[in-house]
């Protein structure tokens, strides 16, 4: 795509994060990391550590960038709820605000397919707008106002672009992957409902791929949302007992009804809230949801807008899942 | 007269669900006393349009009613639709009107507006004779102005010998007219409120929005009150003089769109007002009532109906050079040959050619005798063998039209069979008598059966066929029908909805006839063992002897091999005609034979679905002299192709079932897919498109009965059956079948035809069958593969990993694409008739509830 390009990462310590710059770096750009802690990007000198609601911090972070890529944001289960505004809304608005003053051109703002829904199946759905009425839990809620934050700063001079990656997974993930195999291995591992519900899921590299080509495409695209996904929808068991047999562990080895683990999830929000844990709780309502009823997108239009397809099918993402255990030291 | 108070005219408050405000128009105008009164209307002001349609609604209602057909008109047809004067948002002028009056206005309005061009009125309910009036009165004025007219759920007679239908009678109680009508907003609400399938609450909120006060309620008790019970009745002249009127509108197009649900307006007065329009077209929604614009495709038959090429009454022209249907037994009047052996338990019944022509000579005097006129329907409810032959025959020599309700249908398609088709006479079994009477079946019965004197008061029953065959001694032989007189309507088995009644004429069985002679090489020496209900009645008309064998022929797998064993010892039997249930069912028990009995037969034919090759090899071994042949056909005409074993076993491949060559005569072309999985192209032979399979021939249908528009858009491009299969022709010119068109999956790729999906998915151990069905909305479908294993629950499972990874795998071989989801069964539902099809429709409301995390159900 041209000349090289002068990107900002936020939360590059993410897998994902890290995926994003390697790929902008491999093509030639220069990028600049923020983030609380190294990332392990190859150029120190262009790692920022600090706190994304810091406005000098961020204004210094975004001076001379041609595009950011908004990555970083609290991603937790339970928690107060003052973190999540203060992370996820806030902190996308000091990056915003930030980006528009120092004349970016570009702002690609990661945000999450939760944003637009809560509480019913979605089954070849679009990508709606965000609408923090609609949502279900703290980082959902707050992940919606980000967007409307982000999006609201666009102007003719800064694109602004939503993307929304489904379900993100991939070798060194701590997120999905990461949990579920800790689960597997604590033989804690539950099924809500029937296993059948249809998700969609992006391995790794796809979403990377598809952030960088956000960065290419935003200006066509400014205030649009597109929600990312391999656009291989599979049944819940199907996806869970892949990824934990990956690892060389069991499937899922207790059911739970989905009414059972609704009502469990929010008498452990509470409970959590209360006790002032910040551990991963066992189960939120949430996710009880997000287990027991199909979420899978529509992708025409964000392979269009993209002009990106998914290089690595899920097949091929459980294989390299597979490889990647057994290269760790047990 | 005056009642209630006067209130002005106002347009619509905004916020009602459809309404365009730039519609809403207030004119004012001169009513029938000559006063001024404020109408409001919609129009959608195309001024300059050459054609208007006026919509008129009924009680209580408003011009709401006709809000999406003035969304949908085409440019170059304008849409006007009023409010009459004391309802809806026009003027409460305080005036009490009655029919009479009520058509005056109208015509006082219409020329207010300056409209003198071509006009088709539309109405509903109580809106029809005041359309209708109007119509008369602008025939009678300027002829040629009114180019047709659209009913939908109206009356404008009584129907002699039956009530005034209750709710209105109870509404018309003494002192309770206006307590519900007026006072309270019973009546209102509960033509809005009992409405099936219900409507929505924003339409609902709609219908009322004009009603909220009893004040702006009075003219609904005006006109339950104007609804004339008797002929004392003030407005019963006006009401007469309607109806007389139509003969004089009997060259003007008519359409009438019904929904036979409702309590009201029943079929009763449809089948009035076809008397009256005997030229008119009709399509009945079933499911739909009173409200029918509401609850179905409306909009769309009546712009389809306004677009419909100016042709000549009825379809195809006859074909010509063919024998009546009864020629062979003509021929055969004094052969002592069996024409026909019914075989039940230790019996056999047989009938020779003469007898059985004499018996259809004398039945059908009988029935002549009886009240019966050529082109009535008389609905034959009997099982195949010799008494539903000589009905048969005998209704087609005298030109009555049998209506075949087959009990393959089920109770609920063969109750809607008979209520759609309203046959004035019935032919049938004690069963079927007992049936017509616990459906209050209104029409003259004739039992087949002859019973105790009690029993057929209790059924009903007017006369028998003995009787009736013994009152024609000495009488002279009927006329015989023309070639184009309808002569059968059969119904199609409702796998996709409900099941729609097919009108055959004389020339088209005749052709159908001839083609199956032709397929099958049938010669004068052939003997036929019918075990496929269809054809089991074209024995005597091939002039070959047939026997039916002993089974419920309702249940095709109910016929043993020792049954049919028998059967085609019986009549050495060189031809069989059975379907693949029938069949499977003779294989499993086929170790009852003792050895050759079935050497003689030379072809088996099999019809109503694919064999699988299986079954079809086993077959061939019970078999060891014949080749058997499946023909590949439909309800609306079969057969189209044929294939023998010999050329399907080397058939195999992506495209789906093969299913031979078309047979002479018979034109096949597809109309190529877009990407959309819409059959949008125009037919074409191009080798390797797919698309939906659309037939030319002879022996095509005539029509669908009572289903307009179904007619209409199965017969686009004209001359053409649209079959709704999707298939393709290969380079050899064979068809390959790929599923129903409703039945595709839309994937972001384009449409995928799920047979090819199912065969590659049964390739796989332990797959017994498959379904493939579609998940999600249309353009981002993904696929589904239900199969059914020995193993599974009956509420069925995630198919286990390696289940699903070895299905994946073979459709990704074969077809290159991809699997969402292995769902395993142990039954996968199938149709009632051929007890072969898998119900794909259902299926996949199962995988889809399923698939979005409810729970595991039993289909």
């Amino acid at each position: 795509m041209g000349a090289p390009v002068r990107v900002l990462v936020t939360g590059a310590t993410s897998a994902i994060g890290g995926a994003v710059v390697e790929r902008l770096l491999t093509r030639g750009d220069e990028v600049t990391t923020l983030q609380r802690r190294p990332c392990g990007t190859p150029d120190p000198r262009r790692e920022i550590l600090g706190d994304i609601t810091d406005a000098r911090l961020v204004g210094e972070a975004v001076a001379g960038q041609d595009a950011v890529v908004h990555l970083a944001a609290k991603v937790a289960a339970t928690g107060p709820w003052a973190d999540f505004v203060r992370v996820n809304v806030d902190g996308t608005r000091a990056v915003a605000e930030a980006a528009r003053r120092a004349g970016v051109t570009r702002l690609v703002h990661v945000s999450s397919p939760s944003v637009a829904h809560g509480g019913h199946a979605l089954v070849g759905a679009g990508a709606a707008p965000a609408d923090p009425s609609a949502t279900r839990g703290s980082y959902a809620t707050s992940k919606a106002l980000a967007e409307r934050v982000a999006l609201g700063t666009r102007s003719s001079s800064l694109a602004v672009l939503a993307v929304r990656p489904h379900l993100v997974w991939g070798p060194g993930d701590t997120q999905l992957v990461g949990r579920l195999v800790e689960r597997a291995q604590a033989g804690r591992l539950a099924m809500v409902g029937t296993g059948a519900a249809l998700v969609d899921s992006t391995y790794l590299d796809n979403a990377a791929d598809a952030l960088v080509a956000a960065v290419d495409h935003a200006p066509a695209l400014s205030g649009e949302a597109l929600v990312v996904s391999n656009g291989e929808p599979r049944p819940i068991g199907e996806l869970v007992s892949r990824i934990v047999s990956a690892a060389g562990l069991g499937g899922p080895t207790l059911r739970v009804p989905p009414s059972v683990a609704f009502i469990a999830g929010l008498v452990i929000e509470r409970l959590w809230d209360r006790l002032g844990r910040t551990d991963d709780p066992p189960m939120t309502s949430f996710l009880a949801e997000q287990l027991s009823t199909a979420h899978w997108f529509d992708q025409r239009r964000t392979r269009e807008a993209l002009d990106w397809i998914p290089a690595v099918s899920l097949e091929l993402g459980f294989e390299r899942l597979t490889d990647w255990y057994r290269q760790q030291p047990h | 007269m005056t009642s209630g108070l006067a209130a002005p005219a106002h347009l619509p408050p905004p916020g009602i669900v459809g309404l365009d405000p730039a519609w809403s128009r207030l004119v004012t105008t001169p009513d029938h006393r000559g006063v001024d009164c404020t109408w409001h209307l919609l129009d959608n002001g195309a001024d300059e349009a050459p054609l208007t349609l006026l919509c008129v609604h009924g009680n209580p209602s408003w011009s709401f009613l006709w809000r999406n057909l003035v969304a949908a008109a085409p440019p170059g047809v304008r849409v006007i639709a009023v409010d009459q004067l004391d309802m809806g948002f026009s003027e409460r002028t305080g005036c009490r009107r009655r029919l009479a009056d009520r058509v005056a206005d109208l015509v006082a309005l219409t020329d207010a507006l300056g409209l003198d061009g071509p006009v088709v009125t539309v109405a509903h309910d109580w809106g029809g004779p005041i359309s209708l009036g109007w119509a008369l009165h602008t025939h009678r004025r300027t002829p040629g102005s009114l180019h047709g007219m659209v009913l939908t759920n109206t009356a404008v007679h009584q129907p002699a010998g039956s009530p005034a239908p209750s709710l209105i009678r109870a509404a018309r109680t003494r002192g309770l007219l206006r307590t519900v009508t007026v006072n309270t907003t019973t009546f209102l609400r509960g033509a809005v409120e009992l409405s099936r399938p219900r409507l929505t609450a924003d339409v609902r909120a709609g219908f009322l929005a004009p009603y909220a006060t009893p004040a702006r309620r009075e003219a609904i008790a005006d006109f339950v009150a104007d609804i004339p019970l008797d002929d004392s009745h003030p407005s019963s002249e006006a009401l007469e003089a309607i109806a007389a009127g139509l003969d004089e509108l009997n060259e003007t197009p008519a359409l009438l769109l019904w929904g036979p649900s409702d309590p009201v307006f029943s079929d009763l007065y449809l089948h009035d007002l076809e008397t009256r329009l005997p030229h008119a077209h009709v399509h009945r929604f079933v499911g739909a009532s009173h409200f029918v614009s509401e609850q179905a495709d409306v909009v769309g038959a009546v712009l389809a109906w306004i677009n419909r090429p100016a042709l000549a009454a009825s379809g195809q022209p006859a074909s010509t050079g063919r024998v009546p249907l009864w020629d062979e037994l003509d021929r055969r009047r004094d052969s002592e040959a069996i024409a026909v052996a019914e075989l039940g338990g230790d019996d056999v019944r047989v009938i020779d050619f003469a007898d059985l022509r004499a018996r259809v000579m004398a039945f059908g005097t009988g029935m002549i005798d009886s009240g019966i006129r050529r082109g009535d329907r008389v609905a034959l409810m009997i099982p195949p063998g010799i008494d539903l032959t000589v009905a048969l025959y005998a209704c087609w020599r005298i030109g009555a039209v049998a209506v075949l309700v087959d009990s393959g249908l089920g109770p609920t398609n063969m109750r809607r069979a008979l209520t759609s088709a309203n046959p004035r006479h019935l032919v049938g079994v004690t069963r079927a008598l007992s049936a017509a009477r616990v459906l209050r079946w209104p029409g003259r019965r004739i039992a087949v059966d002859e019973g105790g004197s009690w029993s057929r008061s209790a059924l009903r029953v007017e006369s028998t066929m003995t009787e009736l065959e013994a009152r024609a001694a000495g009488r002279p032989e009927p006329d015989a029908p023309d070639a184009t007189d309808d002569a059968v309507i059969v119904f199609t088995s409702g796998s996709t909805g409900p099941s729609k009644g097919v009108v055959y004429r004389h020339d088209q069985l005749q052709a159908q006839r001839d083609q199956l002679r032709d397929l099958y090489s049938i010669g004068s020496d052939d003997r036929l063992v019918a075990a496929f209900a269809p054809f089991a009645l074209f024995g005597p008309a091939l002039g070959i002897t047939s026997a039916v064998p002993d089974m419920h022929i309702a249940h095709p797998g109910t016929l043993t091999a020792a049954a049919l064993g028998d059967a085609v010892a019986d009549i050495d039997a060189t031809l069989v005609f059975t379907s693949p249930a029938a069949l499977a069912n003779v294989v499993s028990t086929a170790d009852e034979l003792h050895g050759a009995e079935l050497g003689g037969v030379r072809l088996v034919m099999s019809a109503g679905a694919p064999v699988n090759p299986a079954l079809l090899g086993r077959t061939l071994e019970l078999f060891p002299n014949a080749d058997v042949h499946t023909p590949y056909g439909m309800t609306e005409v079969l057969p189209v192709a044929d294939i023998s074993l010999r050329e399907l076993g080397p058939a195999t491949g992506g495209a789906g079932v093969c299913v031979g060559r078309p047979c002479r005569d018979v034109t096949v072309a597809v109309c190529e897919l877009d990407h959309l999985g819409v059959a949008s192209g125009v037919p074409s032979a191009a080798v390797g498109v797919q698309g939906e399979v659309v037939i030319r021939a002879d022996h095509v249908k005539d029509r669908y009965d009572r289903l307009w528009l179904t007619e209409h858009r199965s017969t686009q491009p004209e001359g053409w059956h649209r079959s709704g299969d999707v298939g393709l022709l290969d380079h050899e010119g064979r068809l390959w079948i790929g599923g129903r068109l409703e039945h595709l999956i839309i994937t972001d790729r384009g449409p995928v035809a799920p047979v090819p999906v199912e065969l590659a998915a049964e390739a796989t151990t332990p797959v017994r069958r498959a379904a493939a069905v579609a998940i999600g909305p249309v353009g981002t479908q993904v696929i589904a593969v239900v199969v059914e294993t020995e193993g599974a629950p009956r509420r069925g499972r995630l198919a286990r990993t390696e289940l699903t990874d070895a299905v994946r795998a073979e459709v990704e071989r074969e077809l290159d694409l991809p699997v969402a989801a292995v769902l395993e069964v142990r039954a996968l539902p199938v149709d009632r008739r051929h007890n072969s099809k898998i119900d794909r429709s259902r299926v996949a409301r199962w995988a889809s509830d399923v698939l979005a995390g409810k729970r595991w159900a039993r289909q």
